[in-house]
C-alpha cells in the first residue's frame, strides 16, 4: 500500500511537470495552430540556464529565476525571429522549420556547453526526506516539485479562466479571425503566447534540472510525452491538457511499476522483464491509441474546431 | 501539379520536356554512374554514401505516396524501416539467411503494420492522425528495446547479408547498389503509375475534399487504407535494404527524429512531386555529409537551412525547378 502511494505520488509528480510543457504546447498548438517540435528544446535550456547560473551566482534559486527569464527571453525572441513566419502555413512547414530549428538548438547547446552533461545541485536542506505517511519517507525537493508545478498549474488556469488576456487567449483558441476582426492586436497576443509557452517550459527544465543529468536531446523524449498529453486532452485546451497530464503521468509510472510483477506471475523471469520493460514505456502510447479510437479530437475538444 | 503525368498522355513535342524532366533524368544518369566514378577514384565511400541516399529515397518515396498524394501526414514512418530491418536481423539470427524468405516477410510485417496502424488511425483527422501514427510508432520503438534476444538497445549486428544464391550477391557493393537504384527507379514508377491511375486520383480527390469524395460514393476509407499499406510494404523492403547495407539494427532507426528526418526529405524536395523524395533525400543526405566535413557544428547551419526552406520555399526544391508556386 505505502510502495503504491509512493508510486502514486511519483506519477503525479511526473502528471505535473509533463502539465507544464503540455500548457504551453497546447496553447501554441490551439491559438496559432503551430505544430512546435522545437518545444523541447526550450525545455532543455531551461535547465541548462539553470544548471549554469547556478553555478556561477552559487545559488539555487537565484539561478532558477535567472533561468526562467534567460528562456522567457529566447521564446520571444525565437517568435519573433523565425516562428512568427510560419504562422498560417501548412502543418509540414511547421514539423520542417521547428525540426530544423531543433536540430539547431542541439547543436548551440553543444556549443557552448560542451557534449558533456551538467548536474545540478540542491541546497542541503532539500535533500532531506519527509515522512509524508508513517512509514514513507519521500524525497523534499519531489514534493516541492509536485507543490510548485501545482500551484503554477493553478496560476496559468487562474490566468488562462479568469483574466481578460486569458479570455483573449481562449477566444484567439476558438476563432482567431474573428479576435483579430474585433480589433485585438493579434500579432502581440502570439508573441505574449509563444513566451508564455516558453518559460513554462523552461520552468519544467530547470525543476527538473537537478534530478536528471542536463544533457542534449534530453528535450526530444519529454517532448513526445508532452504531444502525447496534448492529443489526448484535445488540442487548445488547458483543462483538458491538465487530465490529460495527470493521466499520463499515472499511466507510466504506475506502468513502469507494477507491469513487471504483473507479468512475473504468468511468464518467466526474463520474458516478463524484456516484455515489462516494453509494455511499461509503451503505456502512454497506448492509453493515447485507446483515446483517440474511442473519441477521434481527444477528451476534451476545444469548441469551434 | 502533376504536368508529367499530363504530358504523357499527349504526344511528345519538343516543348513538352520541361526543365524538371531534363533535371530528372540527368538525377537517374548521376546515379548510375556513381559506381563507374568509384571504381576509378577508389573512393568507396562515395558509394557508400549513395547507396544510403537510394535507400532513403524509397522510403521518402513511399511517405510521399500517402503524405504528398494522399494528404495523410504519418509521423511514423521510421517504423516500416525498423520492422523490415529487424525482420531481416532477426531471421539471419536464427539462421535463415535467405533473401528469398526475408524480403517477402519483410515487406509482407510491414504491410501488416501498416493495415493494424492504418485501419485505426485513420478514424482522426490532421493533427490527430500525425500524432496517433507517431504514437504506434513510439510502440514498435520500445518492443524493440525489449527485444533482450536481439540486442535490446544496443541492436544487432548482422554477420551474413541476404542470400540470393547465384542470382544477386550482396556483398558486392556495386552490385547492391544497382538492386537499390533498380528498386527505386521501380518503386517511382510504380508510385507515378499509382499517382495517375482511378486509384490514385480518388486517393488525390480524398486529400482536397474526402467529404465530396465520399458524397459522389468513393469509399474512401477503404481507398486510402489501401494506400497506406502499400506505402508501408514498401518502406520495409528500403528496411530489408537497410539492414543489409549497415549490416546492423537497432531501435535508433526507429527514434521519432528518424520519422522526422523522412518528412524533411519528402518536404525538402517537394511534395506530391514524383521525383521530389529522391531529390530531398540526396540533398538533405549530401548537406549533412558535406558539412560535417567543414565543421564540427554541422547542425548549426542545417537547422536554419531547413527553417528557411520551410519559411521562403513552396514545394520544396521540385518547386524551384518546375517554377509553380503551390498554395
Amino acid at each position: 500500500m505505502l510502495y503504491f502511494f509512493e508510486q502514486f505520488l511519483n506519477g503525479i509528480q511526473l502528471g505535473a511537470l509533463l502539465f507544464l510543457l503540455a500548457a504551453g504546447l497546447t496553447l501554441i498548438f490551439g491559438i496559432m495552430d503551430l505544430v512546435n517540435l522545437a518545444h523541447g528544446s526550450l525545455y532543455m535550456l531551461g535547465a541548462y540556464f539553470a544548471a549554469s547560473f547556478a553555478e556561477r551566482t552559487e545559488s539555487f534559486l537565484l539561478g532558477a529565476v535567472l533561468a526562467l527569464a534567460a528562456t522567457a527571453v529566447v521564446g520571444v525572441l525565437l517568435e519573433v525571429v523565425a516562428i512568427r513566419r510560419l504562422y498560417g502555413r501548412d502543418h509540414l512547414d511547421h514539423v520542417l522549420g521547428t525540426f530544423g530549428l531543433l536540430l539547431f538548438f542541439n547543436e548551440l547547446v553543444r556549443l557552448i556547453w560542451g557534449p558533456a552533461g551538467m548536474t545540478l545541485s540542491l541546497p542541503s536542506e532539500m535533500l532531506n526526506a519527509v515522512e509524508v505517511l508513517p512509514g514513507l519517507f519521500y524525497p523534499l525537493y519531489r514534493l516541492v516539485i509536485i507543490g510548485v508545478t501545482l500551484g503554477v498549474a493553478v496560476i496559468i488556469y487562474l490566468l488562462i479562466m479568469r483574466t481578460r488576456l486569458g479570455m483573449l487567449i481562449r477566444a484567439g483558441a476558438s476563432n482567431r479571425e474573428m479576435v483579430g476582426a474585433l480589433g485585438v492586436n493579434i500579432k502581440l497576443l502570439y508573441t505574449l503566447v509563444f513566451g508564455l509557452g516558453a518559460a513554462l517550459a523552461g520552468f519544467a527544465g530547470l525543476m527538473q534540472a537537478p534530478i536528471l543529468t542536463v544533457q542534449i536531446g534530453m528535450g526530444e523524449n519529454i517532448l513526445i510525452a508532452a504531444f502525447v498529453v496534448v492529443t489526448i486532452g484535445g488540442i487548445g485546451s488547458i483543462r483538458g491538457a491538465f487530465v490529460a497530464a495527470l493521466l499520463v503521468g499515472l499511466a507510466d509510472t504506475v506502468g513502469r511499476a507494477f507491469v513487471p510483477d504483473l507479468l512475473r506471475a504468468f511468464l518467466s523471469e526474463s520474458a516478463s522483464s524484456s516484455l515489462g520493460r516494453a509494455l511499461s514505456s509503451m503505456m502512454i502510447y497506448l492509453v493515447m491509441a485507446l483515446v483517440l479510437i474511442v473519441r477521434p479530437e481527444g477528451l476534451f475538444p476545444a469548441a469551434g474546431r | 501539379m502533376s504536368s508529367t503525368g499530363l504530358a504523357s498522355k499527349k504526344t511528345w513535342r519538343l516543348n513538352a520536356i520541361t526543365p524538371r524532366i531534363v533535371i530528372n533524368t540527368a538525377l537517374i544518369a548521376v546515379l548510375a554512374l556513381v559506381p563507374l566514378y568509384t571504381a576509378l577514384t577508389g573512393n568507396a565511400f562515395t558509394l557508400t554514401l549513395f547507396t544510403r541516399i537510394v535507400i532513403l529515397a524509397i522510403a521518402a518515396l513511399s511517405l510521399n505516396l500517402i503524405m504528398g498524394f494522399g494528404g495523410m501526414v504519418s509521423f511514423g514512418h521510421a517504423a516500416y524501416l525498423g520492422i523490415g530491418g529487424y525482420v531481416v536481423g532477426i531471421l539471419a539470427k536464427e539462421g535463415v539467411a535467405s533473401g528469398f524468405v526475408q524480403w517477402p516477410i519483410a515487406i509482407a510485417a510491414s504491410a501488416l503494420y501498416a493495415l493494424v496502424v492504418g485501419a485505426l488511425s485513420l478514424r482522426t483527422r490532421g493533427v490527430y492522425f500525425i500524432m496517433i501514427t507517431l504514437a504506434f510508432a513510439q510502440m514498435i520503438y520500445y518492443v524493440a528495446i525489449g527485444l533482450d534476444r536481439y540486442g535490446g538497445d544496443d541492436g544487432l549486428t548482422i554477420y551474413k547479408r541476404s542470400q540470393f544464391g547465384a542470382l544477386l550477391d550482396l556483398d558486392n557493393r556495386t552490385v547492391f547498389y544497382y538492386l537499390c537504384l533498380v528498386l527505386l527507379l521501380a518503386g517511382i514508377y510504380l508510385v507515378w503509375r499509382i499517382v495517375n491511375s482511378r486509384f490514385g486520383m480518388v486517393i488525390q480527390g480524398a486529400r482536397s475534399n474526402e467529404r465530396r469524395m465520399r458524397a459522389i460514393g468513393f469509399p474512401t476509407f477503404r481507398y486510402k487504407l489501401l494506400c497506406f499499406v502499400v506505402a508501408g510494404a514498401m518502406c520495409g523492403l528500403a528496411g530489408a535494404l537497410l539492414a543489409n547495407h549497415t549490416n546492423f539494427i537497432s531501435p535508433a532507426m526507429m527514434h521519432w527524429t528518424r520519422s522526422g528526418d523522412l518528412i524533411v526529405m519528402v518536404v525538402l524536395g517537394g511534395m506530391q512531386a514524383i521525383f521530389g523524395p529522391l531529390i530531398g533525400a540526396l540533398t538533405f543526405l549530401v548537406l549533412e555529409e558535406g558539412l560535417s566535413r567543414v565543421t564540427e557544428y554541422s547542425n548549426l547551419i542545417l537547422g536554419p537551412f531547413l527553417l528557411f526552406v520551410a519559411i521562403a520555399m513552396h514545394g520544396g526544391i521540385d518547386g524551384l525547378i518546375a517554377g509553380v508556386r503551390r498554395g
